[in-house]
């Protein structure tokens, strides 16, 4: 039973923080891009810190185990060209998956449209797979963290991160009144 | 039409999403639900091809199948946590966003274009704002970060063309 409960109540949770921060709105996500409204920024980088932290600090206590946690793989090329891919779509459909589901649940048709579209990007990708199979498994990193990657403790890169994100959001603050 | 304020809202999603890594033991994620309903579609139709596909093969393999993905039931829990929040703030309005320069069915046709590019994107990056950025990011994963800035790159080199569909 909590094979179903756990995922369907973490994302009402999920669904609902997104669309009270407005982030089924495709106007609003895509003020980002032209500097008029930077809410995806200080939502994704509270979000990110937040769980960043609490992994942190949980870990140090010895409350949990962050071994138990899935941490995602990185082929670096793949994800960069993923990435920019994605970026481009993310700019067209004004939603990103997520966000497009909350819109579609709120009544909003392009939410729809972009639910549509990246079922059949997945489905067209997933068909043409055998394809690119080489390059999507190509340069492998394993799990590969910024603390390895800069040769510094976590708790260094978590201090980076926070930092970074306080003055991130100084910037924005700026920005949008100038805006 | 008023959100909530962007930090607490972004620190009430970063609690859901510690909320995952300790009781679920992974983070958030909302490309993998396409990808599971793309393989039971693709195997509704025909058994043989998706298990011979390594793409859909890798969903078929998972405990239930593909229907009883984790992702897909979480994305479920998505949609009805996004239209109860919407419902409870009276915004549930049925509508097509977009900027003045645009008609409605020109966005729709954008809307659909942009997220057949999104899918094939985060098929290759192995996931998308929700897994990658939001969850690795968190997690300082570096393929993550890396999908993080180059998607912000991408979409600022964009979005430029399309200030007509937004402004």
């Amino acid at each position: 039973m909590t094979s179903v409960l756990l995922p369907l109540a973490i994302g009402i949770a999920f669904g609902a923080a997104l669309e009270r921060a407005g982030l089924g709105d495709a106007r609003k996500l895509t003020g980002q891009f032209f500097l008029r409204d930077l809410t995806v920024f200080k939502v994704m980088f509270s979000a990110i810190v937040t769980a960043m932290l609490g992994v942190f600090w949980l870990s140090y206590a010895g409350w949990i185990d962050p071994g138990a946690i899935a941490m995602p793989e990185t082929y670096l090329r793949p994800q960069i060209a993923g990435g920019l891919v994605f970026g481009a779509g993310f700019a067209l459909a004004g939603l990103c998956p997520g966000t497009s589901c909350v819109a579609a649940a709120s009544g909003r048709g392009d939410g729809v449209a972009v639910v549509a579209g990246l079922f059949t990007g997945v489905l067209a990708a997933g068909l043409a797979f055998p394809r690119f199979l080489d390059f999507y498994d190509s340069d492998a990193r394993g799990a590969w963290t910024l603390p390895s990657l800069f040769h510094v403790p976590a708790g260094v890169v978590v201090f980076a991160v926070v930092l970074a994100a306080l003055a991130g959001f100084a910037a924005a603050e700026r920005i949008e009144t100038r805006a | 039409m008023k959100y909530s304020d962007p930090y607490l809202s972004g620190i009430a999603l970063g609690l859901v999403l510690l909320a995952a890594f300790v009781f679920a033991g992974r983070g958030l994620g909302a490309s993998g639900a396409f990808a599971a309903t793309a393989t039971g579609a693709v195997a509704a139709v025909s058994p043989a091809y998706a298990e011979g596909n390594p793409y859909f093969a890798r969903y078929l393999a998972r405990p239930g199948g593909p229907w009883h993905e984790w992702l897909l039931l979480e994305i479920a829990g998505v949609v009805i946590g996004g239209l109860l929040s919407a419902a409870l703030a009276r915004r549930v309005v049925l509508t097509v966003e977009r900027g003045r320069g645009v008609a409605i069915p020109a966005r729709l046709a954008i809307a659909f274009a942009g997220g057949c590019v999104m899918g094939v994107g985060a098929v290759l990056a192995r996931g998308c704002t929700s897994g990658q950025a939001l969850t690795g990011g968190a997690l300082l994963s570096v393929g993550s970060w890396a999908f993080m800035l180059s998607a912000f790159a991408a979409g600022y080199l964009v979005a430029p063309v399309l200030k007509r569909t937004w402004l």
